[in-house]
């Protein structure tokens, strides 16, 4: 939480004050982790949460109002946690650690196990969770909190430093809001309200979403009754409707950098590290290979998992295996060969490894059709694959590498290699959609902040130096290259598709006979 | 007899071979140069040189700035990955050019080294002007443009210990640069401008007015009218004081920055034949005096200024503008440098600013330009437009804090528009981050309020 705190040589008296008092809260949590029993153990969580925050602020207003209002980025890569430095290790190494301990040894935070009570860090927070929903608390429980709570406090903190930008500050309130409604109040609601409901943020989408189309989970649904059945509905909705036209109209920063619960602890969070990613044209290289191998590897999931259980019990749901399979490959094949008629052009030279995925996928699945028994799929057990994806991908990935790593790669690791949702947005965001970056005329002096500060590692300058708008799959809308651009040079737009990509060899300010004989050639 | 067959028409291959690869070679790696570079690529096989005596690798000179303040690494600064050249084929060099002799097309290295060309550009930039003054040249005087200067100012100010004080000589943009710099590590500055307000020579009074206030908001210890007399060193030959021309006191500090500011670097070229003023001059064409030599960047001077133009614009936008140009002639299609309408940019500390056209301060101001001038009342935006009293044609724009979109600037220009037309469309020309506060009825409001109490 407070990670990102021991940073300036300088700070002041208030500030040091402010840090001890993150420290004493992070202290409080990590005696608990050693099963130190507290006494009223509601009243020590409150103080704990509570120092936590006043910490955080406090040591924000210190940072942020005692200047006037602008770009802050003074020192930033000379300050240890933000600039891979000894501080930027440790904090990397302890939130790894933690993520190890939280996906895959959660009894040594204290999880009860078999009905046995909770202990440690997760018997800390009981009060809280039996005050949310009358039931004990499960790490998830715990990590939910603190999720909310570093979103909460470093959103607070990015208020401040951005005070002078009210795009920033809007979609800052807006995955604040997200956050503590939807991820986190809301389910919990859910629950008291019918316990049969599976846990289901409703702003979790499939495929970044995996487990919304489990059997416990579509089954829980449709036990639930008519609400389990909407909310059913409502997801298959979210990403087939709603996600398409949300992203034509604003581009997937709707989702990524307003919405979404990893890109939320992104902005905030990991702030501090957005300057980490990689700019590098290799970097590019493997991004486009992971992120849509994820993507692949999630369809092919789904499909299966979904496959399997409609298997053993062919009266149970209304759908059968085959035609579950076929209308999976007709809905692909529509995608492919409409983009591939309509959308040749934007698709350019990616049309071949856009062809490759689809084969890909279709050949998957049809080897999966025909060698599929009703407990193996390419002769392997099926539901290995589920918990494949669900360890390597969903906690490894997106939790261990994904957040683990924030100080070393940047803070948007998970969302520019792994989220296969993401990787949907983003080809919707390249092919159809109103939003780029355009960029101002000829005012680029190529300084190189707004390609510094880009967490998804997009090599802004290139573009911006070239005159062109940026048009790209990985762009989350974030507006920071914007805000750091000294000269004004970037806005980020909805617009007509018209002109959208835009390529130029010679910038505006030139002889205009120049320009036309070069650029319209 | 045999041999000698063989060897005529092989010569004649060669000499054609060597026709396709001329060899051009580019003093200056800088935006000028390697924009030229990169133009002459696109368009030819010819073998390019690219040379500098400061860094192997372009690096972007308006970013200095900001390795010092620890925004960027200075890695960040290169807008070219290191693989870029080579897979363009453009030769590096790391090397600074001691003269040149143009007779036999050979340049000379300060390393002994010769390099021979069929066709040189000389990209060679500016250098920072010292106007004598007493210590100038002590340990801890510095001025702020190449990358070695950055490394000494690192030397000299690292922090507020070592350098308890700074003082900036020349109010221009890169003495604000300075101040800025040094103000993140929290180093106290004193800024000594000459002039009666910041910038007027360029900027109009009351915004030259509101950086003033700005720059003191900031804790700078802004000096108006005052001039430096002379440096002092202490026993070691490192500044130790200055002295103030006018009242005669002295200043103690630890560093000194001259930035009253450039001047062609053009030094080495003093025994060739290449005709020089301040600058490399060179002709609409970017040539020189002699064939196959040409200038271009803040370097070259124009024989004529073109427009409202100086004959030296050392700026970034001209240098690149001359760059995208040269390179049409040297692949076989001469045409004229013939820039459109001016623009520029810069940022004063937290301030950003934008001109499209011109708009004049008190100095050089023609007599049938008037302003429009707007100003919020946080003290950190304003507008002013220029225009014909006359026709009423709009000539320009400066903002402040409200950023401007190019394009549209450009085409009202083109258009002749007229300024009520501009006053009243300004929200086209919107180019801010979404959701922000807007301006243009404010402005408009203002806009009619002044020509009422002026007619
Ligand atoms: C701190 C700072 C901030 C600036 N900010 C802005 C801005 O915001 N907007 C703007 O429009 N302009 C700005 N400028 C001005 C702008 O940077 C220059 O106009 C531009 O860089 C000039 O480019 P150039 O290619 O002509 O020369 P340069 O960039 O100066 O490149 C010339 C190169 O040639 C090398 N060289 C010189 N002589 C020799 C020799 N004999 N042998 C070998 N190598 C040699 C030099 O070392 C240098 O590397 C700024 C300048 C500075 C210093
Ligand atoms: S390009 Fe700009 S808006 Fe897009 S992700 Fe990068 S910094 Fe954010
Ligand atoms: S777009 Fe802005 S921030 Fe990016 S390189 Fe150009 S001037 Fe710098």
């Amino acid at each position: 939480m407070s990670l990102a705190k021991p940073d300036a040589l300088k700070i002041t008296i208030t500030q040091k004050v402010a840090l001890g008092l993150g420290l004493v809260g992070l202290l409080i949590l990590s005696l608990a982790l050693f099963n130190v029993n507290f006494p009223n153990k509601s009243i020590i969580l409150w103080l704990t949460l509570g120092v936590i925050t006043i910490g955080t602020i406090i040591y924000s207003r210190g940072a942020y109002l005692t200047k006037l209002e602008g770009i802050k980025n003074d020192g930033t890569w000379f300050k240890s946690i933000s600039s891979r430095g000894f501080w930027g290790w440790s904090a990397g190494i302890l939130l790894t650690a933690f993520y190890i301990i939280l996906y895959f040894y959660p009894e040594y935070l204290g999880l009860g196990k078999d009905g046995a009570e909770n202990t440690g860090i997760i018997g800390l927070f009981d009060p809280l969770s039996q005050l949310l929903s009358g039931r004990n608390a499960s790490q998830w429980f715990v990590y939910g909190t603190l999720y909310t709570l570093a979103i909460l406090a470093f959103g607070y903190k990015f208020f401040l430093k951005y005070r002078h930008n009210r795009y920033q500050q809007v979609r800052t309130f807006s995955v604040m809001f997200f956050q503590l409604a939807f991820a986190f109040l809301i389910p919990e609601f859910m629950y008291v309200m019918n316990n049969d409901l599976p846990y289901y943020d409703i702003k979790s989408i499939w495929p970044l979403n995996y487990y919304i189309f489990d059997e416990w989970s579509v089954k829980g649904f449709l036990t639930a009754g008519n609400i389990g059945l909407a909310l059913l509905v409502f997801g298959i909705l979210s990403i087939f409707v709603i996600t398409p036209i949300l992203t034509y109209k604003y581009g997937k920063r709707w989702y990524c950098s307003w919405v979404c619960g990893c890109g939320g602890l992104a902005e905030t969070a990991g702030d501090s590290f957005r300057q980490l990613s990689s700019k590098k044209l290799t970097a590019w290289k493997l991004e486009r290979w992971l992120i849509h191998s994820v993507l692949v590897f999630s369809i092919v999931m789904t499909t299966a998992m979904i496959y399997t259980y409609l298997g053993y019990k062919s009266n149970e749901f209304w759908l059968t295996r085959g035609v579950f399979i076929t209308s999976v490959i007709a809905l692909l094949t529509v995608i492919f060969i409409g983009v591939m008629v309509f959308r040749h052009k934007e698709f350019g030279k990616d049309a071949k490894y856009g062809a490759i995925g689809y084969f890909a996928i279709i050949a998957l699945l049809l080897i999966m059709h025909f060698t599929g028994t009703t407990d193996q799929l390419f002769f392997i057990k099926s539901g290995s694959l589920r918990s494949a994806y669900g360890i390597y991908i969903g906690s490894i990935f997106s939790g261990v590498i994904g957040t683990g790593f924030y100080p070393i790669l940047g803070n948007r690791v998970w969302c520019r290699f792994g989220c296969p949702m993401a990787a949907i947005l983003g080809f919707q965001q390249r092919l159809f959609s109103k939003f780029r970056i355009t960029t101002n005329g000829g005012q680029c002096i190529s300084c190189g902040n707004c390609s510094t500060y880009c967490e998804m590692g997009i090599d802004v300058r290139a573009y911006a130096q070239k005159g062109e708008n940026i048009v790209r799959s990985s762009c989350v809308g974030c507006g920071i290259c914007a805000a750091v651009c000294p000269r004004g040079v970037l806005k980020l737009e909805n617009d007509s598709m018209k002109g959208r990509i835009n390529t130029n060899e010679i910038l505006l300010g030139n002889d205009v006979d120049l320009m036309k004989l070069v650029n319209e050639k | 007899m045999a041999v000698k067959d063989l060897t005529i028409p092989s010569t004649i291959f060669l000499l054609t071979i060597q026709n396709n690869m001329e060899h051009i070679v580019i003093i200056g790696n800088g935006i000028s140069g390697v924009t030229l570079a990169r133009h002459i690529r696109k368009l030819s096989d010819k073998k390019i040189t690219l040379i500098s005596g400061e860094t192997k690798y372009f690096f972007s000179r308006t970013a200095l700035m900001y390795v010092y303040m620890g925004h960027m690494k200075f890695e960040h600064t290169q807008p070219y990955e290191n693989w870029f050249w080579k897979k363009n084929r453009i030769e590096l060099k790391l090397g600074y050019v001691k003269s040149v002799q143009t007779k036999s097309k050979t340049l000379h290295f300060n390393s002994g080294e010769t390099l021979q060309y069929d066709k040189l550009v000389i990209a060679t930039g500016s250098k920072p002007n010292k106007f004598g003054w007493p210590g100038q040249d002590l340990d801890g005087v510095m001025g702020m443009y190449h990358k070695q200067d950055l490394e000494n100012l690192e030397i000299y100010a690292p922090n507020n210990e070592t350098c308890k004080r700074a003082v900036i000589v020349g109010g221009g943009l890169i003495g604000i640069e300075l101040a800025e710099m040094l103000n993140s590590r929290s180093i106290p500055v004193t800024f000594l401008v000459r002039e009666s307000s910041f910038w007027n020579g360029v900027l109009p009074e009351g915004e030259s007015a509101m950086i003033n206030r700005h720059i003191i908001n900031h804790h700078i210890d802004l000096r108006l009218s005052t001039n430096l007399r002379e440096i002092n060193a202490d026993e070691n030959g490192k500044v130790k004081s200055v002295i103030i021309h006018e009242t005669g006191e002295e200043l103690a500090c630890d560093v000194v920055g001259l930035t009253a500011g450039v001047s062609p670097n053009i030094d080495f070229l003093q025994n060739s034949e290449i005709e020089t003023g301040r600058g490399v001059k060179v002709n609409r064409y970017l040539e020189t005096n002699i064939k196959d030599v040409y200038a271009i960047g803040d370097c070259a001077e124009q024989h004529e200024a073109i427009g409202n133009r100086r004959p030296i614009e050392a700026v970034w936008y001209t240098g690149r503008m001359m760059g995208e140009t040269l390179a049409q002639t040297l692949c076989g299609n001469r045409i004229k440098y013939n820039p459109g309408h001016w623009f520029n940019s810069a940022k004063f500390m937290d301030i950003e600013y934008q001109t499209y056209g011109w708009v004049h301060g008190s100095k050089g101001r023609p007599e049938y330009e008037t302003h429009f001038h707007w100003k919020h009342k946080d003290d950190t935006k304003c507008v002013t437009i220029a225009f014909n009293k006359n026709t009423n044609e709009f000539l320009g724009i400066n903002t402040f804090g409200i950023r401007m979109r190019h394009e549209t600037f450009d085409k009202w220009l083109t258009e002749k528009r007229d300024v009520d037309y501009v006053i009243n469309h300004l929200s086209e020309a919107n180019f801010d981050p979404e959701f922000y506060a807007t301006f243009e009825e404010q402005i408009l409001k203002a806009y009619y309020h002044q020509l009422q109490t002026a007619i």
